[in-house]
């Protein structure tokens, strides 16, 4: 019971978050430096041309109405038609959705399968030389745009040597390897990025847990060390570990937008950007407030699993 | 409210600048690094002079040439020198990231003062705001304002700028807050301090050295942004060319001539792996004053 | 000793090491006692005696933090323990030796309840299943006289009072039935009230199991409450050893008796305040020559006390290790020391 109340607490906090999020892409027009409606007219635009585009963006109506109309729309799940191709915008969205998830799901999969044990051994195993590699690399990568670590994969894996394919996307559902093949070298792309930030995490974690005393007491009692480590050193490194991926989430989600272009693949983050190009003001703000929500249930299910690790939260 | 009693206030703020200097040297990989974004500052301003081609001089006799004696890094697909190049998008990528952090500075740090300084709901409501914004995640949010201000340098920069200033905002609060709680700062207030004196005199000093801290980080974190966007062609236009950009011109020409992408990648991450560690070496300088209790 | 079979616990001329800015330093000076079957051992002496690192050592504890064995042997039941691999040495500690420690607050794991803390000992050296390890758990929390176990033990720690958590900490050194609990100032850090309590309670479990108790403290109160041997350790060495009552009563080493002098009841007994000792324990690096407790000793005598390192003389019950013994024999039991 306490933990189903908890639960609710934590979803009902979301609620104000999830209210002001709508409202920052609402303003985003207006708050936005020049003229979104000469931006969509195009650049050698007439008067006439602009007038249109301002009435076609709503922007004639009064501020009040404006709001209204658009808040009544998005909570019907309408975030408005594409300037281009006529399409809904929640329909061109939640296509590609699938692609840009596979893709974030696959770089936090790859970041955790090489930061955890990476992050432990480096703490366990604190001066040696797999800590000091560890915490140099962690450096280079953080520091190295995700997007060229990608490049080079390409270069290297794909063209020279031919292991795996440069771009692309199969869905799951059609061929289930050709779709985990393809997935591989982007997810890798973006999941270094992951790795470093979240084995520095991992490190510092644990290390910070190895050296509390309920360890000694674990050693006291006879437990292997594998127990030691796993069982009762990781729950309670967890919650700084589990912070730290919510917002690693919301960083991937960002970095899509230019690893789809690598690839070639069809996500949401391609979409956005060609809408810049073909001014398609209601695609970008769609995909604005639809990865902000992401983001925000990302942040959500992180809260709730600080009452699976961290007991004392839940009372 | 005497001068004596806020002179007598003990100094919670950057050390003096010379005591910061010599800290800051003993940290070799700081060091190194500051070194090395000198050289690459100088490299900027005086690229003009040093550059070995005309960056903008094409040449399709000489596409895509392989580095040697006359293209150090060989040349793009227009057969322009990729070293020159590189020399002269170093002013571009510095200038806007510079662009972008200050723009990032103007619009957080008075927000975080307010924010911090005058608490209450004040506070709440534009941390609140502050949070949601936040959600966004960064390049999504720049590539949208992008969209709607139209491609540009300036545009991303401002994007860029904008979409920072959130972090800012927090640096900014929290050093503030931590400082309205110190007892001579309640003191000052008790005695009729006015609240402008209080910011300038207690609270800004304390704030500099976090934020310097960020500004420096987030100066790497705005390089790595503009080549993003760049990247994607929605930042420099051509014939202009940040790093960014040339990466992204160079990339369909990788299979041939891997080098110019390589080079500017290389680049790109040197750059702002040395923001990085200089900014990891003034935390550590700034922080190990206040442990040792100055 | 107090018994005349083999002693359960023989420690002889063990010497642990740490890591320091100023290289290795020797905490633990070839420290020899034993402990008996069915008896009650306090090691006594201030921080920086060596005593807690003394046990540590005993039960291979010491590694983890970076602190080697340079010499010695510890054996317990027949088992030399110094050298041991860890996996052997795991499978007696929980079972065969139980240990607890001084902050209850803290040595409890916060994210695991308190029933499967104490049940996972009881898997680890029993192989029991689940339902019979919490069952024993639930047990255990019984013994050490927590209300309503079975209902408490799915509670976690933070649920708990300071006084409880060390019930608890009990309860887990105690669940396998160890022949050997070595207990490092579990009352320290707790009430006046709630130590006596958990005083008590150890003795009960004692009597109960006939298990070996070895109690480390700075408290000679607590020494005089449960010890049957008692063990004085200064500046990493033995300096002292005797049955509790010959302890009190007529002490042979300079440092026990201003130990006890600066107990409120000695020294109305000896007919003054309580003085303490004056001065401070020197650093490791920097051990004085000869008797390591001569700068603070008010008998000190230059010569003998202050050149050659003392060695360890057997002396009617005990043992002591000082210059003077024969000399201060009369004295010691009845005045307490003038400072140096």
């Amino acid at each position: 019971m306490n933990a189903l109340r908890y639960l609710l607490r934590r979803a009902v906090s979301t609620i104000p978050m999830l209210v002001l999020v709508g409202l920052i892409t609402f303003l985003l027009i207006h708050i936005t430096p020049g003229d979104p409606a000469s931006v969509v007219a195009g650049e050698n635009a007439s008067e006439e041309a602009i007038e249109d585009a301002r009435r076609r963006l709503g922007l004639d109506q009064p501020f009040l109405v404006q709001f209204w109309t658009w808040l009544l729309r998005v909570l019907h799940g309408d975030l408005g038609v594409s300037f281009t191709s006529g399409k809904p915008v929640t329909e061109l969205i939640f296509d590609r959705m699938p692609i840009t998830l596979s893709l974030t799901a696959g770089a936090t999969l790859i970041g955790l399968l090489i930061a955890v044990p990476l992050g432990v051994f480096a703490a366990t195993k604190r001066g040696s030389w797999l800590d000091r590699l560890t915490i140099f690399s962690t450096s280079l990568g953080i520091a190295a745009p995700e997007f060229f670590i990608g490049l080079l994969l390409v270069l290297l894996i794909a063209l020279q040597l031919g292991w795996l394919p440069a771009t692309g996307y199969v869905p799951f559902a059609e061929d289930p390897v050709e779709w985990l093949l393809r997935l591989t070298l982007p997810s890798i792309t973006l999941g270094l990025g992951v790795a470093a930030e979240l084995a520095r995490q991992v490190r510092g974690a644990m290390i910070d847990v190895l050296s509390r005393d309920y360890i000694q007491t674990a050693r006291a009692k006879g437990l292997s060390t594998l127990s030691i480590i796993v069982k009762h050193g990781l729950k309670n490194a967890a919650i700084p570990v589990v912070t730290v991926l919510g917002l690693q989430v919301r960083r991937l989600l960002g970095g899509t937008v230019i690893v789809e272009q690598i690839f070639a693949m069809n996500g949401v983050g391609s979409l956005a950007v060609r809408a810049v190009f073909l001014r398609d003001l209601p695609v970008l703000l769609g995909v604005a407030l639809t990865t902000a929500v992401i983001v925000l249930l990302v942040n959500l299910i992180v809260d709730i699993s600080y009452g699976y690790f961290d007991p004392k939260v839940r009372a | 409210m005497s001068a004596t009693t806020v002179e007598a206030a003990p100094a919670v703020s950057l050390p003096p600048v010379s005591t910061f200097f010599q800290r800051f040297c003993k940290n070799r990989t700081a060091l190194v690094a500051a070194i090395i974004l000198l050289i690459i500052v100088l490299i900027a301003i005086f690229a003009p002079y040093i550059a070995p081609h005309d960056p903008a001089r094409s040449s399709l006799r000489n596409i895509l040439k392989p580095p040697g004696a006359m293209y150090w890094f060989g040349s793009d697909d227009l057969g322009r020198d990729v070293a020159s190049r590189l020399m002269f998008a170093s002013r571009l990528s510095l200038v806007a990231s510079l662009q972008a952090v200050a723009i990032a500075l103007v619009i957080g740090m008075p927000l975080g003062l307010i924010s911090g300084y005058v608490g209450g709901w004040v506070d709440t409501v534009i941390s609140r705001c502050n949070d949601a914004l936040m959600s966004f995640p960064a390049l999504i949010l720049a590539v949208v304002i992008v969209g709607l201000m139209g491609p540009s340098l300036t545009n991303a920069m401002t994007a860029i700028g904008l979409v920072y200033a959130p972090r800012i905002m927090r640096v900014v609060r929290g050093s503030t807050l931590s400082v309205r709680e110190e007892v001579y700062v309640r003191a000052a207030r008790a005695t009729g301090c006015s609240d402008a004196r209080i910011i300038t005199r207690h609270v800004l000093p304390n704030v500099t050295g976090p934020l310097v801290v960020q500004a420096t980080v987030l100066m790497g974190q705005a390089l790595l942004a503009e080549a993003g966007l760049s990247f994607l062609g929605l930042g420099t236009q051509p014939p202009e060319a940040s790093w960014g950009a040339m990466l992204g011109t160079a990339f369909p020409y990788m299979a041939q001539s891997p080098v110019p992408t390589i080079a500017a990648g290389v680049v790109i991450s040197v750059t702002v792996l040395c923001f990085n560690l200089i900014g990891d070496g003034i935390r550590d300088s700034v922080g190990r004053m206040r442990r040792s209790g100055d | 000793m107090s018994d005349n079979t083999a002693p359960l616990l023989e420690i002889r001329d063990l010497s642990v090491q740490f890591p320091s800015p100023h290289g290795w330093l020797t905490v633990v000076d070839k420290v020899s006692f034993n402990v008996g079957r069915n008896d009650i051992v306090c090691v006594v002496g201030e921080s920086g005696s060596g005593k807690s690192v003394t046990m540590q050592a005993a039960v291979g504890l010491v590694q983890p933090k970076g602190g080697r064995i340079t010499s010695g042997s510890v054996r317990f039941d027949g088992q030399e323990l110094v050298g041991m691999g860890n996996r052997q040495i795991n499978r007696i500690r929980g079972d065969a030796i139980g240990f607890i420690f001084q902050e209850p607050m803290s040595s409890l794991n916060p994210a695991y309840t308190v029933g499967e803390q104490i049940a996972e000992v009881v898997r680890r050296h029993r192989g029991a299943s689940r339902a019979d390890a919490w069952k024993r758990a639930v047990e255990a929390l019984d013994r050490v006289h927590i209300a309503s176990a079975a209902s408490r033990a799915a509670e976690y720690p933070h649920q708990f009072s300071g006084g409880m958590r060390q019930r608890v900490m009990i309860a887990m050194a105690i669940a396998c039935d160890p022949k050997l609990l070595i207990a490092d100032e579990p009352t320290t850090a707790l009430d006046v009230t709630i130590q006596a309590r958990i005083l008590e309670l150890l003795r009960e479990l004692q009597r109960d199991s006939g298990m070996s108790v070895l109690f480390i403290t700075h408290d000679l109160g607590v020494v005089a409450d449960i010890a049957r041997y008692v063990v004085v350790m200064y500046g990493a060495q033995v300096v002292e050893a005797a049955p509790v009552d010959d302890l009190f009563a007529a002490p042979r080493h300079p440092y026990t008796s201003g130990l006890l002098g600066a107990m409120p009841q000695v020294a109305l007994e000896r007919g003054h305040d309580p003085i303490a000792i004056p001065g401070t324990v020197a650093q490791a690096h920097a051990w004085p020559n000869g008797c390591r407790f001569n700068p603070r000793c008010g008998y000190r005598r230059e010569g003998p006390c202050t050149t050659a390192a003392l060695p360890l003389t057997s002396v009617g019950n005990g043992l002591v290790r000082c210059a003077l013994t024969e000399e201060l024999r009369p004295i010691l039991g009845r005045a307490t020391m003038v400072p140096a």
